[in-house]
C-alpha cells in the first residue's frame, strides 16, 4: 500500500517534470511545427473534456444519480462561465451536490 | 524591502495555491488512508494542482502505475507549450535551471511573462517568485492535510470537487479555444469508454482522443494543400 503511493507520486514527479523539461531538452527545434502548434492548442480542452467525463462517471458509478451530477455540472459551468472564479464555481458546485445526494 | 515587492508580486498566487492546496490537503486525506505529509510530499514533488487532484482519483481506484503516468503527462502537455515559448529566455546554469523548469506552472509562466519589462530578464527574480510560489502550495497542501485529519468531514460532500475542477477547466479552454465541436466529439468518446471499457477508461479515450486529433490535423491540412 505504502509502496503504491510513493510509486503513483514518483510516476507523477517524471511525468509532470517531463512536460516541463521536453521544451528545453529535446522539442526547441520543433517549436514552430505545425502539428505541435496544432495539438497546443487542441489537445488540452480535448482533455479537460475527458477529465470531467472521467470524474463524474466515477461519481455516477458509486452513488450519485445521473440528473444530480449534471445539475452540479451545469451549475459549477454556468458560474465559472458567468463569474470566473474557480473557488466560487467549484464550492456552489459541491454545496449543491452534497444537498442533493 | 526586496522580501516586500516579492510578496506583493507573488500575492494573487498566494490567494489562489493557499486555498486551492488546502482544498487538495482536505480531499486526500479525507478520500485516501494516508497520513496528512503524503499530501506535502506531493506538494514539493509533483507540484502540479490539477495533476495532484487526479492522482486522488487514480489513487482510490488503484489505477496502474502506466495509467497514473500518461494520464498525468496528457493532462500537464500544456507545459510543454509554455516551456517552448520560454525557450530563448532561460539562461540560468546549474540546479537553479532545473529548478526553473521544475516549477514552471501556469500561474508562475503567467506572473514572470507579465513582469515589466526591465525585469523580464532578471533570472534571479523569476526563480525567487518561484520558490515563494511553491511554498504557499506545500503550505496550503499541509495545512490541508492536518485539518482534515483532525474533523470527520462526509466524504460525499467532497466528491465534486475533483469534477468541479476538470469542469471550471473545461469551461476556460472552451473560452480561450472555442472548439465546441471537438470538445463534444471528445464527450463522445469519453461516455463510449466509459460504457464499454469502464476500468481501462482514460488509457482507451485518451487514445481515441489522440486518434480524433490527429486525423483531423491531417484531414485539415488535405483540405488546406487542395484547395489551392
Amino acid at each position: 500500500m505504502d509502496s503504491y503511493i510513493w510509486g503513483v507520486i514518483l510516476v507523477g514527479t517524471l511525468a509532470t517534470f517531463a512536460t516541463r523539461a521536453l521544451p528545453f531538452v529535446l522539442l526547441g527545434r520543433f517549436a514552430q511545427h505545425p502539428l505541435l502548434r496544432f495539438l497546443g492548442r487542441y489537445l488540452p480542452p480535448v482533455m479537460m473534456v475527458l477529465l470531467v467525463v472521467y470524474a463524474t462517471a466515477d461519481l455516477i458509478s458509486s452513488s450519485a444519480t445521473l440528473g444530480i451530477v449534471l445539475m452540479s455540472t451545469i451549475c459549477v459551468a454556468f458560474l465559472q462561465w458567468t463569474l470566473k472564479n474557480p473557488l466560487i464555481s467549484i464550492f456552489a458546485g459541491s454545496l449543491l451536490y452534497a444537498l442533493l445526494i | 524591502m526586496l522580501v516586500r515587492r516579492l510578496l506583493s508580486t507573488t500575492l494573487p498566487v498566494a490567494f489562489g495555491y493557499i486555498p486551492l492546496g488546502m482544498a487538495f490537503g482536505v480531499l486526500f486525506v479525507s478520500q485516501l488512508d494516508y497520513a496528512w505529509y503524503m499530501a506535502t510530499a506531493m506538494a514539493l514533488f509533483i507540484f502540479a494542482g490539477s495533476a495532484q487532484f487526479l492522482s486522488i482519483g487514480l489513487i482510490a481506484n488503484q489505477a496502474s502505475l502506466l495509467s497514473v503516468a500518461i494520464a498525468i503527462f496528457l493532462l500537464n502537455a500544456r507545459h510543454i507549450f509554455y516551456g517552448l515559448s520560454l525557450l530563448s529566455e532561460l539562461n540560468l546554469k546549474g540546479w537553479r535551471r532545473w529548478y526553473l523548469i521544475f516549477a514552471l506552472t501556469d500561474e508562475s509562466y503567467s506572473l514572470i511573462t507579465a513582469l515589466p519589462q526591465e525585469k523580464r530578464a532578471d533570472q534571479d527574480l523569476h526563480w525567487q517568485i518561484m520558490m515563494i510560489n511553491q511554498s504557499y502550495w506545500v503550505l496550503g497542501c499541509t495545512l490541508g492535510g492536518l485539518f482534515g485529519e483532525g474533523v470527520e468531514i462526509p466524504t460525499e460532500s467532497l466528491a465534486f470537487v475533483l469534477p468541479g475542477l476538470f469542469i471550471v477547466l473545461c469551461v476556460e479552454q472552451y473560452r480561450a479555444v472555442r472548439s465546441a465541436g471537438l470538445m463534444l466529439a471528445a464527450a463522445g468518446i469519453g461516455a463510449v469508454a466509459v460504457w464499454l471499457w469502464s476500468g481501462q477508461m482514460l488509457l482507451v479515450s485518451i487514445t481515441l482522443a489522440l486518434g480524433l486529433l490527429l486525423g483531423t490535423y491531417r484531414s485539415g491540412r488535405w483540405i488546406a494543400t487542395s484547395g489551392e
